[in-house]
């Protein structure tokens, strides 16, 4: 296989984790609430899809209990901060902590047992096409489901109701108060959405990709969906992109690696952490301009409003 | 003054420890070894076990635990404790300092950096044998004190053998953490093995630069086997990711740590699994006869198939592995038990075509511990 198609058809399916975290949080930063405990959240939907996967021996059972996890973890977040007033910060990398406490504990007796994973479903005449066939059509049906995701999750905030109401939590707060709707609710719904989303991302993780527990695996993929949300400037469609661009650098070391190219290791393993950096250079005006307002108070610590 | 301050080793280990601590271990030291008994650890009533990870982790720490399990099989009058979880700071040596006030005279550190804390421990209690799993004491070596370990590159090299005759593509992948010396030695034992019964093999090397990521495993999975590889292996604490992945893609495996064939019914051909049992045993009843100082024990003791009871061996094999190979296997393993058996007995060349070792070298399991450059036909750079 050429360096080229692995190293994309590695970003697809090793960015999808990232992606699906990534596109719940732009749900819950539309809102104005800005969640990094999106970590947390995949950690415990990476045990919770992982254990109940062992149990049951159905994945798809397994990525249900892995998104309510997830969802619970950031219903918890969204309670902290939106009724009781807690730092958003604080309390997102306190759950963070917790979910890294609790998943070590519980996960203990899951490392090392085998589980029913997703098998790769390969789609036909689809997979057969070069370079897009095996980049794009020969993953596992959670994949997939990322597929029809991204063009749902951005059809619901841009061109329905629910979605203007939760675009509006998130950029003038206190005009949804003159209209009667309640903007704690919207927020928590979304946070929850977004943790809904991250637990799965979890789940794919655990269960579609690696098929393996151990205890903190998602490893930082939390917090490198949380800064693709910022220069993905709250898109979804860019959240992808960009998920699948991290996948791809992710990848691109051990692409490197087995065809014996002379460049140092340590360095390929920096190469997705430049790459954030420069995106974020690049696109640092840009991205403050498009930030929900409400979102931008957070940053100023100024009260929400509402 | 004691009988033992008048061996001079023992006074310029304690000078030594002294000098290097500036602390008030030293008259402890010399206060508590006039009593008790002239042997460190005789007649132990109980043996203390501290592991740095679960007990139950189908790797490293487990297999501590089933070899503690040996001893209390052996000597069912003994008193066995075991200490999960146990970091790598000073708390290892309050967790040893209470085993040995519950009575222990005889304690098993097990993890590569209980080091400092075991050593502590032992000079603090003269009348206690303390030793470590893994690490290198490279001071002088106290007299009831010591570290053990096995060599993990001996059934590597035999399992090299079932991965190179069982190959078609000629290409073996290892998925490996840090080019560490350890490390190392596997690779091109692997690597070795697999050459002596298919001239033409390669192994392909990929870094994840972490002990356990599995995302960043099965990352290293896909590209080897994009690149043809057929046969996997690796060196990671946690093992599943890499095998699944090589079951999934059709591919063969070769384990590490635990026998995993559970995982790969199909591909599995065999591995280098722990079994800690005889050695413990043995330096338990080295230590209980009374017969610790001076012993092989009482050292850097590093065991392999020369030596007989490598607590490393050959995982069960898989449908993959002919009687031809297992016939080659056992005719190396039994070669390997020479004096002139070694997975890299010279020539050895490296990757340049550098001779590294000259024919007819033997070199000691010290000179292998240090390990630091590829042999020929490893692909992949090691990072300076």
């Amino acid at each position: 296989m050429s360096l080229f198609v692995d190293v994309l058809s590695g970003g697809v399916s090793g960015g999808t984790s990232i992606m699906y975290a990534g596109v719940g949080e732009t749900v819950s930063e539309r809102a104005g609430v800005i969640n990094l405990g999106t970590e947390g959240s995949m950690l415990v939907g990476a045990l919770g899809s992982y254990a109940v996967g062992v149990e049951t021996g159905n994945p798809w059972v397994g990525v249900l209990a892995g998104a309510a996890a997830g969802g619970a973890l950031a219903l918890l977040h969204g309670y902290l901060v939106v009724r009781r007033g807690a730092s958003q910060f604080a309390s997102g990398l306190s759950l963070l902590f917790l979910a890294l406490g609790l998943t070590s504990l519980f996960g203990a007796t899951y490392v090392g047992q085998p589980v029913v994973g997703f098998d790769t479903w390969e789609i036909p005449l689809l997979s057969d096409l070069p370079v897009l066939g095996p980049v794009l059509f020969q993953h596992d049906p959670l994949l997939y489901l990322g597929y029809v995701l991204v063009p749902t999750v951005w059809f619901v905030l841009f061109k329905t109701r629910i979605g203007l109401l939760v675009r509006t939590a998130g950029e003038r707060a206190d005009s949804l108060t003159v209209h009667g709707y309640s903007v704690d609710a919207m927020r928590i719904g979304a946070v929850t959405a977004g943790g809904v989303l991250a637990g799965m991302g979890g789940a794919h993780l655990a269960t579609a990709y690696a098929n393996a527990w151990f205890e903190n695996m998602v490893a930082g993929r939390g917090f490198i969906a949380v800064a693709l949300v910022i220069f993905a400037t709250w898109s979804p469609w860019r959240v992808l992109g960009g998920a699948y661009l991290f996948g791809c650098a992710i990848a691109l070391g051990p692409a490197l690696q087995a065809r014996a190219f002379e460049i140092n290791q340590f360095l390929l393993d920096a190469v997705p952490f430049v790459l954030t950096l420069a995106v974020l250079t690049v696109l640092g005006k840009r991205t403050l301009s498009a930030s929900p307002a409400e979102l931008k108070r957070v940053f100023e610590n100024a009260p929400p409003s509402g | 003054m004691s009988v033992r301050q008048s061996t001079p080793r023992w006074a310029v280990g304690v000078g030594l420890a002294c000098a290097a601590l500036v602390v008030a271990g030293c008259s402890s030291a010399t206060e508590s070894s006039g009593s008790g008994s002239d042997e460190p650890g005789k007649d132990t009533p109980a043996v203390g076990f501290i592991t740095v990870g679960p007990k139950d982790d189908f790797g490293y720490n487990q297999a501590v635990y089933e070899g503690s399990q040996a001893v209390e099989d052996a000597f069912p009058d003994l008193e066995v404790m075991l200490a999960e979880n146990v970091p790598e700071d000073d708390s290892a040596a309050t967790t040893m300092q209470r085993m040995i006030d519950d009575g222990a005279k005889l304690i098993f550190a097990t993890s590569y950096g209980h080091l400092d804390a075991a050593l502590k421990v032992a000079e603090e209690n003269p009348d206690v044998v303390v030793v470590q799993q893994g690490n290198t004491i490279t001071t002088d070596i106290p007299e009831n004190s010591g570290t053990y370990f096995g060599t993990v590159y001996e059934p590597m090299y035999l399992a090299g053998i079932a991965a190179g005759a069982a190959t078609e593509s000629d290409k073996l992948g290892y998925v490996y953490a840090f080019p560490i010396p350890q490390t190392i030695a596997n690779i091109n034992a692997f690597e070795r093995g697999a050459q002596s019964v298919n001239p033409d093999v390669e192994t392909i090397t990929v870094s994840t630069s972490s002990w356990c990521d599995p995302g960043k495993q099965q990352a290293a999975a896909e590209s080897l086997l994009a690149e043809g590889v057929d046969v996997l292996t690796q060196h990671q604490d946690c093992t599943s990711t890499v095998i699944q992945a090589a079951e999934k893609a059709g591919a063969m495996t070769v384990g590490y740590h635990a026998d995993a064939s559970e995982l790969a019914p199909e591909g599995w051909l065999t591995g280098a699994v722990w079994d800690w049992g005889p050695v413990y045993t043995d330096i338990v009843q080295t230590v209980v006869d009374g017969d610790f100082v001076g012993s092989g024990y009482n050292d850097n003791f590093r065991v392999g198939y020369k030596t007989g009871t490598n607590p490393f061996v050959l995982a069960p094999y898989g449908p993959g592995v002919s009687e031809e190979t297992i016939a080659a296997i056992e005719d190396a393993q039994a070669w390997l038990g020479t004096e002139e058996g070694s997975p890299f007995a010279g020539p050895v060349l490296d990757q340049d075509g550098e001779v590294e070792i000259e024919e007819g070298v033997i070199p000691t399991y010290a000179e292998n511990d240090a390990m630091d450059f590829f042999v020929q036909g490893v692909v992949g750079n090691l990072a300076q």
